[in-house]
């Protein structure tokens, strides 16, 4: 168990391409902290920095009081789970769940107690002796989670470990995973592309993009107070309106911001609404169904119960304080 | 895959009779005349051949000197493998690790390929010639001797060396395909696990690797025992006193030097069964024990 802190954390690949850019994160002991952003924001980099796997080019990472710059993988007293699990393919379940112990000079008694733990705790008994090809993939997810486990490290590091899982076990694993975080109250950092993924696991979410972090914060944080535009379309689903300002100048606000932000479930349908709003798609979810048209020719999206009825111009009202409101500029929340 | 209907009961053995006519002239009937004139002596003068059952067979059996050439063939054989394939190994992990100029490397290691056999023979009998070559005036500075028109060792040593080269290329080329096939997360994993370079080598890359190495086993066998008649050749001729005199040079030998076609015609009778006897024992291992 151990807090992990990033200090102005960088990584400038040799050539001068900046992958990481001055991120700093405080991960207290036990924490639960999600690296989201899209595909290529620096994310895994920045979690195999701490890793150990890619060299830290700029600021420290500490785990515990230890600065682990220099540290290898190994040392740094960390468990990794793979996007494509990396279990040993010539070795049995037992024997990949026993490697890093057996690398470690561990008893073998030892090494025993701790296997049946894991597999007790994450359902594999029945596996132990198969070949990882062998297994389902749900099966192998449960493996790379056990071969973290067994090794009861500082820290866990997850690398989009649900990716390669179908729609439902992903949801089903999401909630496993969470529940044995709770459980065994080790910090953890995961990194994944998916903001719903984000939103459900992590105690903290640190949004990222282009290298650097967007805003840190609480799933509900984030999603009711975006310090950005980025942040603001990217989590959150169905995404949030963000419209032009000059585009809507007579919403308030629009003088000084350059985005209006208002969130789908936010807008609602009134005969006497201050926004025009003129119906081009309708998509059916079932328990709701999301309304797409025009506003001012600026493309917005609202939702609607699946009963409600519907006509192709219709008025929308919104509550002031459901405005998001950036800076032209910047991009930054304006408050 | 698809299967196709022929309608035209001859159009397939058409498709097929290239492939087959090659196999039969190049193969199975020089196979058979090697089968049937292994069973024949010929007269003195090459006129007449009576069958004589298994004399020929048993005559090579009791023969020293053939009992010789099998153990010679197996030191031969067993070198070229380990040290074709060790090189080959070191060399292919090198260029895994290399970030930069790995492309250029694996081309110019794979050049040697390209050279014949008696090509490759002379080259290495250059530069091992103990009057103009450059090693024996190296090995000269350092003490040692070498002289392998006399010393048997060193003659071993010199056919041993100019045949593993010319397939380190060959070698090379399938590990590091089989290296860069092992998924980089797995190696990492085993890092974190904490297993040091050289434990991850024996116990992630190397058995990832196995059936690139059983299957290059094989081939190295084979070639060592078929392939290496030019490079013996041109450097040893199977001599001093029979040290480098390997099967397959002994069958050209006795055959096509000493005339004596019945025992030649035995000889690569011999060498042809436990050619395939090997493969066939190997590749019901690697079926067996590779796969994982």
């Amino acid at each position: 168990m151990a807090s992990i802190t990033l200090e102005n954390v960088g990584k400038v690949y040799p050539g001068g391409t900046r992958a990481v850019g001055d991120v700093s994160i405080d991960i207290a002991d036990g924490e639960l902290i999600v690296l989201v952003g899209p595909s290529g924001c620096g994310k895994s980099t920045l979690l195999r920095m701490v890793a150990g796997l890619e060299s830290i080019t700029e600021g420290e990472v500490r785990i515990g009081d230890r600065i682990v710059n220099r540290v290898e993988p190994a040392d740094r007293d960390i468990a990794m789970v793979f996007q494509n699990y990396a279990l040993y393919p010539h070795m049995s379940v037992r024997q990949n769940l026993a490697y890093g112990l057996k690398n470690r000079g561990t008893p073998r008694s030892e090494i025993k107690r701790r296997v049946d733990e894991a597999a007790e705790i994450l359902q594999i008994g029945p596996f132990l002796d198969r070949k990882p090809r062998a297994l389902s993939g749900g099966q192998r997810q449960r493996v790379a989670m056990g071969r973290a486990i067994v090794r009861e490290p500082a820290a866990f590091l997850f690398d989009e470990p649900l990716s390669n899982l179908d729609a439902k076990l992903r949801v089903a694993m999401r909630l496993e995973i969470k529940q044995l975080q709770k459980r065994l109250r080790t910090t953890s950092l995961y990194v994944t592309h998916d903001q719903l993924e984000a939103m459900t696991l992590a105690d903290r979410l640190v949004v990222l993009n282009g290298g650097r972090v967007e805003q840190i914060g609480t799933a509900l944080e984030v999603y009711r107070r975006p310090a950005s535009v980025f942040v603001a379309g990217f989590i959150g689903s169905p995404a949030m309106n963000l419209l032009d300002a000059r585009a809507l100048p007579h919403l308030p606000g629009s003088a000084h911001a350059g985005t209006i932000g208002i969130r789908p479930e936010d807008l609602t349908v009134t005969p006497d609404g201050p926004i025009e709003f003129s119906v081009t798609a309708v998509e059916e979810l079932g328990a709701q169904r999301l309304v797409h048209g025009l506003a001012n020719g600026e493309a917005m999206t609202i939702t609607q119960p699946s009963d409600a009825t519907l006509s192709d111009n219709m008025r929308l009202s919104f509550d002031r304080g459901n405005l998001h409101l950036f800076n032209r500029e910047t991009g930054r929340r304006i408050d | 895959m698809k299967r196709t209907i022929f309608s035209n009961q001859l159009l397939p053995w058409l498709l097929l009779a290239p492939q087959l006519a090659i196999t039969f002239i190049f193969f199975l009937w020089p196979a058979g005349q090697a089968v049937r004139q292994s069973f024949l002596r010929e007269d003195a003068f090459g006129i007449n051949s009576s069958f004589v059952g298994l004399t020929n067979f048993r005559a090579l059996l009791s023969s020293p000197e053939y009992m010789n050439s099998l153990q010679v063939t197996a030191v031969f054989a067993v070198s070229v493998t380990i040290m074709s394939m060790g090189v080959a190994l070191l060399l292919a992990i090198a260029v895994d690790r290399m970030l930069k100029s790995a492309r250029v490397y694996t081309t110019l290691l794979v050049w040697p390929y390209a050279v014949a056999p008696a090509v490759a023979g002379i080259l290495w009998w250059f530069i091992f010639n103990p009057t103009i070559g450059v090693m024996p005036y190296v090995l000269d500075v350092v003490g040692y001797d070498w002289n392998h028109i006399s010393s048997k060792t060193d003659a071993m040593l010199l056919v041993v060396i100019a045949s593993a080269w010319k397939q380190i290329s060959y070698n090379f080329l399938f590990f590091v395909a089989g290296l860069q096939a092992i998924p980089a997360s797995m190696r990492e994993a085993a890092a974190i696990d904490g297993a040091g370079p050289v434990r991850r080598f024996f116990d992630i890359t190397f058995p990832l690797l196995s059936p690139t190495t059983f299957f290059l086993l094989v081939v190295n066998i084979v070639y060592a025992m078929f392939d290496t008649f030019g490079v013996i050749d041109a450097t040893t001729e199977g001599g001093p006193a029979q040290a480098t005199n390997i099967m397959v040079y002994k069958v050209y030998f006795d055959g096509f030097i000493g005339q004596n076609i019945g025992s030649s015609a035995a000889q690569s009778v011999i060498l042809m069964l436990l050619v395939i006897s090997l493969t066939v024992i190997q590749f019901r291992w690697v079926e067996k024990k590779v796969e994982y």
